[in-house]
């Protein structure tokens, strides 16, 4: 199918990113002091973690990274702990978070040497949440490549109710199959039916699968509705389809 | 007309109510972490509650074009209960985020020493993070209580640009302004101080270190009381620079005393992991 997703290759290491694009020399100086404080006492990094943004502002530098939440993943890559003790304070940090905190967490997964229970589960406390910001960094590349099959279509449908389009999410390359197709399908005649538009991002995805077909007719029989919404809707949504 | 409510609990207010703020010209809001009429009988509802202050009620907030910061703190009511006392050992981490721009509520309720305690402890942390303080007056025996109050201030040695005592009146508005603290006020629909009381405050007092808040909740309160304020004001007399003043300029210079209002930021829904626009549905 085409490529419909953010793409699947790893992100960057936040070390790199912060290399190629370089705080200013205060922010600098204050991440490399609070890393060294980390490194030193692992529960320096309590106070320290929700006071970066303040140093290091928050400007995007790449893709996956914005200054805070790259400069915050350094000072998790700091902690001298790995396995249940290093899940442990994680818990703690995503537990008394603020949302751009629970962000930087769930982005710097990919890096860190936590058991996998402990880091899906954060993933799955921001599925659960209503903040679209955190909903689309729990779908990033760890999430999306872990969570079983029926928890990760739930969350790319969610994705499309919260106006998050598809192509901030990871995985979809890989991981779309034909239940997700059917999903999206059986969404966008519900849309349909409604007299409503459908999001255009969910298209390739049951394009790529067998309920292209089923769809094609639901909608072809829409046409024949009483309503004129929802006829118009429906040559709309076919329209789109092909 | 631009107008900073700097005491409102707009987790128990609706989304109209956001709506009509907006319409009203209210454009920042600062609220601070009290009691929620239901006792809370353990710490980690405090924390699902002050996660909300950081998280979900600055993003609704911000779908309705309002900048919105909050205050940390064990509040007075609940410093009476053994079973709420260890918040005061997670209040660090919470005292660090960055729309937390003060300490607060904190002061007396009913003058009890364990309150008094959490009010010395809670104004030390305010110091140790640079923030100022927001204080709360007992609503029985108001002036022995202020009077009490301000007493605990002095000895905690904070500077008394950095506090401000809310709920006052015209008992105890002239001892607050004296000793260097700002002076704050509620206006309620029946009880407590009203628009008109208010604009005679400000007729004998003046409009320095003043703040005029709804502190609208879960009780019978108006959040637009901010704004019938300033007409009142307005019909008195004073002009648009006095009421900008009062409903704009002093709350940003008491809450920037902390460094962290920043009223450029972006709104939590414009955050994500790409450029581009994206509308939000919220809650779906
Ligand atoms: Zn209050």
């Amino acid at each position: 199918m085409a490529s419909t997703g953010m793409s699947d290759s790893a992100p960057p290491d936040p070390r790199t990113a912060l290399a190629l694009h370089p705080l200013d020399p205060a922010g600098r100086a204050w991440v490399d002091e609070a890393e060294a404080r980390v490194a030193a006492r692992s529960t320096a990094v309590r106070a320290l973690f929700p006071a970066v943004r303040r140093h290091c502002g928050r400007d995007r530098l790449v893709e996956h990274w914005t200054a805070d939440e790259a400069a915050r993943a350094v000072l998790l890559l700091a902690l001298p702990l790995d396995g249940t003790p290093l899940a442990s304070e994680l818990a703690g940090l995503f537990r008394h978070g603020d949302p751009a905190e629970q962000r930087a967490v769930l982005r710097a997964l990919p890096f860190l040497d936590v058991p996998e229970e402990a880091a899906l589960g954060f993933v799955r406390e921001a599925l659960r949440g209503n903040d679209s910001t955190l909903i689309e960094a729990a779908l990033g590349p760890y999430g999306a490549a872990r969570l079983p099959d029926a928890e990760y279509r739930q969350a790319v449908l969610k994705c499309v109710f919260y106006e998050i389009t598809l192509d901030r999410i990871a995985g979809l390359d890989t991981r779309a199959d034909d239940e997700l197709a059917r999903m999206l399908a059986d969404f966008a005649h519900e849309r349909v039916a409604a007299g409503r538009d459908v999001p255009q991002d969910i298209w390739p995805v049951v394009r790529a699968f067998p309920a292209l077909a089923t769809l094609t007719e639901k909608l072809a029989a829409e046409t024949w509705a009483a309503t004129p919404e929802r006829r118009e809707a429906a040559v709309r949504a076919l329209k789109a389809l092909q | 007309m631009r107008i900073f409510d700097p005491h409102i609990h707009m987790n128990s207010r609706t989304t109209d109510d956001y709506e009509a703020m907006h319409a009203a010209g209210v454009r920042a809001v600062v609220e601070p972490a009290f009691w929620m009429g239901q006792p809370r009988t353990s710490p980690e509802s405090f924390y699902d509650y002050f996660d909300a202050l950081l998280g979900w009620e600055p993003y609704r907030a911000a779908q309705f074009g309002i900048q919105h910061f909050c205050t940390i703190a064990l509040n007075p009511k609940e410093a009476n209960d053994p079973r709420c006392r260890p918040v005061l050992d997670e209040l660090p981490r919470y005292l660090a985020k960055d729309r937390v721009v003060a300490v607060g509520e904190i002061g007396y309720d009913s003058m009890t020493p364990e309150e008094g305690e959490a009010l010395a402890l809670q104004l030390q942390l305010a110091m140790e993070q640079g923030l100022p303080a927001l204080v709360h007056t007992p609503h029985r025996d108001k002036a022995t209580g202020t009077r009490r109050t301000l007493d605990v201030v002095r000895e905690s040695g904070i500077a008394p640009e950095l506090v401000v005592l809310d709920h006052l009146n015209e008992l105890t508005v002239g001892m607050v302004l004296d000793s260097g603290c700002w002076a704050g006020f509620s206006i309620y629909p029946k009880t407590k101080m009203s628009e008109d009381r208010m604009v005679t405050i400000l007729q004998e007092h003046g409009t320095e270190r003043m703040l005029v808040n709804s502190a609208a909740d879960w009780g019978r309160s108006d959040p637009l009381k901010t704004r019938r304020t300033a007409d009142a004001m307005l019909a008195a007399g004073f002009d648009d620079d006095a009421v900008d003043g009062v409903m704009w300029r002093n709350p940003v210079d008491f809450y920037g005393q902390s460094g962290r209002l920043d009223l450029d930021e972006p709104k939590p829904d414009e955050e994500s992991s790409f450029e581009g626009n994206s509308i939000r549905r919220g809650g779906a």
